[in-house]
């Protein structure tokens, strides 16, 4: 790139964030730290059952046990475990009854935020659970669902509600002990998403998630949990934002699916946590573990992600394909500018036979972003031929980005089909030139041509935000090139 | 119209200077590329409903004008002024100047993978109407003309909803940019070599759906290096670039006779006046 496109290049790096806005809201929040009497403060506010306060102590102590890890294409930052609270809500009320009931100031956040929450209001066919720091605030469309005997509610209910199934699956998919950011989670979870599909049942709406870090100097730790019984379907989305801080926050989320014989999830997040300014001052560490078990045969888990928040992006959703036939799929798009980074990618375990995994990676570095693609591709003694395709482009803009693609393949039967191909490739002077010679200056340019890069991808989202995510991208790379 | 009867570029400006047709007037451009002269002075003006042909040997400087004038950045404008519609086409960025009616059909297009064609189009359509203060065209209404423009030219509905150019053959990607010329209905267009890769049929199609958007409003300026393609569209003047510079100009039979002759015997002129 030229000199005057360097010059257009620096111009923009700083493209403000618009979620960036704090809700003034009585908060009631646990003291920092983290204890076994935090453990204890935040099981009994929640009015919890003797076995998850068991359990939750049991992931308290295998954080104590853990190293942070040190294999990431990064450098690790200090977060001191200890300046966090655990804990935060809304202070009117613990709980809802109905929307009638939440404070006003919360609505209309969430309406800020786009995520309108009365249900008239809401985009058709998509049910809501907003969750507010660490509350869950309100779920729409709950009768709707429940009238086909889905159960979509925020994790603290279901523990009250359906503990046989919470007791079955909690933990089954991602332990206690998985690692000292889920080992944090298992402590430390406020709330997150319950989802059960009973068999048979394909879900008549999209359902949905909206994170919302409020409160500084809080962590979010939310738990989700999503449960298709045999033959079921379920499309469910994640969004995040966060305001605007100067301090680094703390996002150690868990998200555990499970697919019986038959079933299908989709599972698709649209991560805009808050990525700092440009000098890389503040923003959001988005340490998140999730992973899926396709328990089943014929099952089906697919991952799509459109990561363009937070200062640092960490994680790997991930399928275990235990089924015969069962089949897992990750589709991502990783954004980083400024001084972003994301080390991000997933793993298959091909366990069952006749296993099938597809990978679409698509990597976007801008200013002096760092993307890095990690993948596992594992294939078990008896995952007669499995088959893995993994595709992983770069796309870099500017000369002062990274990509990086860490692919790793481990193949323990001789019938497996693995296939990897990786791409990087640069936005072109001349792509640019042809749509200005069109009448479309630069900045319309380079979102034209990064949707496109990312529409493999882009069209696995459920339409309504297929729409949404092509304009975050446009928002997050603006100004990104000349 | 009288204009047949003035052979000379030269002649035809002085006597043109002020009419208010003038489109576009080139006085004395130059420009370079990393540090290599490539334009040497090049005097042309198009008035509206004309067509200049310019042609010359390979590495003449033809796709180069054709750059400056769109607003290529890697190219430095060392001296001259151009003038488009009254304005300093110079002073405007690319985007500009394709929104003022200035359309360049590429010698090579670029493929933009997962783009889709018709996207591009409205985008691009709308831009250009934002410029102009008009609101952008309903779904609808781009639909239709979307479907009027591909009959005018003939243009395969399966590529107009492709990604753009990826993929095209090279007679696609020209059949392509005379698709986009149909639709942003440009006041001036430089063709650089669309008549080459095309087959004979194409050239037909394409040289038609010139003709027919053809007006006494718009001008075009043909770049080619065969007269077959004047044929089609006949043009109101010939020019032969070389060496960065116009050495000739004339009516359509300089192009016959520049088929019969090859370039050497309008060469030796510059070479020798220029040791
Ligand atoms: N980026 C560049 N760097 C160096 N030289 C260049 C560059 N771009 C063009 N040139 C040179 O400028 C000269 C004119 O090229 P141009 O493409 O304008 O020729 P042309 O008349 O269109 O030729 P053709 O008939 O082959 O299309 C050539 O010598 C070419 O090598
Ligand atoms: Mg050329």
């Amino acid at each position: 790139m030229d000199n005057k496109s360097a010059d257009i290049l620096e111009e923009y790096s700083d493209k403000e964030y618009e979620f960036g806005f704090v809700t003034d809201i009585e908060m009631e929040v646990a003291p920092k730290g983290l204890s076994e009497e935090t453990v204890h403060y935040i099981s009994a506010k929640k009015e919890e059952p003797q076995w998850l306060l068991e359990w939750r102590l049991k992931g308290y102590h295998s954080f104590l046990k853990q190293p942070e890890p040190a294999w990431q294409n990064f450098e690790l930052p200090k977060v001191d475990f200890q300046d966090i609270s655990y804990y935060a809500a809304p202070k009117s009320k613990a709980k809802y009854k109905s929307l009638d009931e939440v404070d006003p100031e919360l609505i209309s956040t969430f309406e800020k935020l786009g995520i309108p929450l009365s249900e008239q209001k809401l985009l058709a066919g998509v049910a809501v659970d907003a969750v507010f720091d660490s509350v869950s605030v309100a779920t729409t469309y709950k009768e709707t669902l429940k009238e086909q005997g889905i159960i979509f509610c925020s994790i603290s209910e279901a523990v009250k509600e359906h503990p046989e199934l919470v007791q079955k699956y909690l933990g089954s998919v991602v332990p206690h002990s998985d690692n000292i950011y889920a080992a944090l989670n298992a402590a430390a979870f406020s709330d997150g998403s319950f989802v059960y599909i009973p068999k048979g049942v394909r879900c008549p709406m999209e359902l949905s998630t909206y994170f919302r870090i409020n409160t500084e100097n809080t962590g979010q730790f939310e738990r989700t949990l999503i449960i298709a019984d045999e033959g079921s379907y379920v499309s469910y989305l994640e969004g995040c934002t966060a305001p605007k801080r100067d301090e680094n926050q703390l996002h150690a989320a868990v998200v555990e699916l499970i697919a019986l014989e038959n079933a299908e999830i989709k599972y698709s997040t649209v991560q805009n946590w808050y990525p700092g300014d440009k000098d890389g001052n503040g923003g959001i560490y988005n340490f998140v573990t999730k992973r899926g078990i396709c328990k089943g045969a014929h099952s089906k888990i697919s991952w799509t992600q459109v990561e363009t928040g937070s200062a640092i992006t960490w994680k790997y959703p991930s399928v275990i394909l235990q089924g015969d036939y069962s089949s897992g799929e990750f589709y991502s798009v990783a954004v980083t500018k400024n001084k972003q980074i994301a080390d991000t990618g997933t793993k298959m375990f091909h366990i069952g036979k006749q296993t099938k995994s597809r990978i679409i990676s698509k990597g976007i570095s801008a200013g002096e972003g760092q993307n890095s693609y990690r993948g596992l591709v594992h294939v078990g003694s008896k995952a007669e031929q499995a088959r893995n395709f993994t595709q992983c482009d770069s796309l870099l803009i500017g000369d002062r980005c990274g990509a990086h693609t860490f692919p790793y393949i481990e193949s323990k039967n001789k019938t497996a089909t693995i296939e990897h191909e990786a791409t990087t490739s640069k936005i072109g002077e001349d792509q640019i030139f042809y749509l200005n010679q069109r009448g479309i200056d630069t900045e319309k340019a380079v979102a034209l041509i990064v949707n496109g890069y990312a529409k493999e991808v882009l069209n696995q989202l459920p339409m309504e935000f297929a729409v949404e995510a092509q304009k975050l991208l446009s928002i997050s790379l603006e100004g990104s090139v000349g | 119209m009288q204009r047949n009867k003035i052979p000379f570029a030269d002649l035809y400006i002085k006597e043109k200077k002020h009419r208010k047709e003038d489109m576009l007037s080139i006085k004395n451009l130059q420009a370079k590329v990393e540090d290599k002269q490539i334009l040497k002075g090049i005097d042309l003006q198009v008035n509206a409903g004309e067509i200049h042909a310019i042609m010359g040997p390979n590495g003449s400087g033809k796709s180069s004008l054709a750059s400056v004038l769109a607003g290529r950045e890697s190219y430095e404008v060392t001296g001259g002024q151009v003038t488009f519609d009254g304005k300093d086409l110079l002073e405007l960025s690319p985007e500009d100047r394709a929104r003022e009616g200035l359309f360049l059909a590429f010698q090579y297009p670029i493929e933009i993978p997962g783009v889709s064609n018709i996207n591009f189009l409205r985008t691009a359509l709308n831009e250009i109407r934002a410029y102009r203060n008009e609101p952008p065209l309903e779904a609808k209404e781009f639909l239709r003309l979307t479907r009027e423009k591909q009959k005018l030219v003939e243009f395969d509905a399966k590529l107009a909803n492709r990604s753009l150019n990826e993929g095209f053959s090279g007679g696609e990607k020209k059949r392509n940019e005379i698709f986009q010329l149909a639709m942003l209905e440009p006041k001036l267009a430089i063709l650089d070599e669309t008549d080459s890769g095309l087959d004979i049929d194409a050239l037909r199609v394409v040289s038609n759906g010139v003709n027919k958007l053809r007006s006494n409003k718009n001008a075009f300026i043909v770049i080619t290096h065969y007269q077959r393609l004047l044929d089609y569209i006949v043009p109101d003047f010939v020019h032969v670039l070389y060496d960065g510079r116009i050495v000739k100009s004339g009516t359509k039979e300089l192009a016959l006779e520049l088929e019969e002759r090859g370039y050497d015997w309008i060469k030796e002129p510059v070479t020798s006046e220029s040791v």
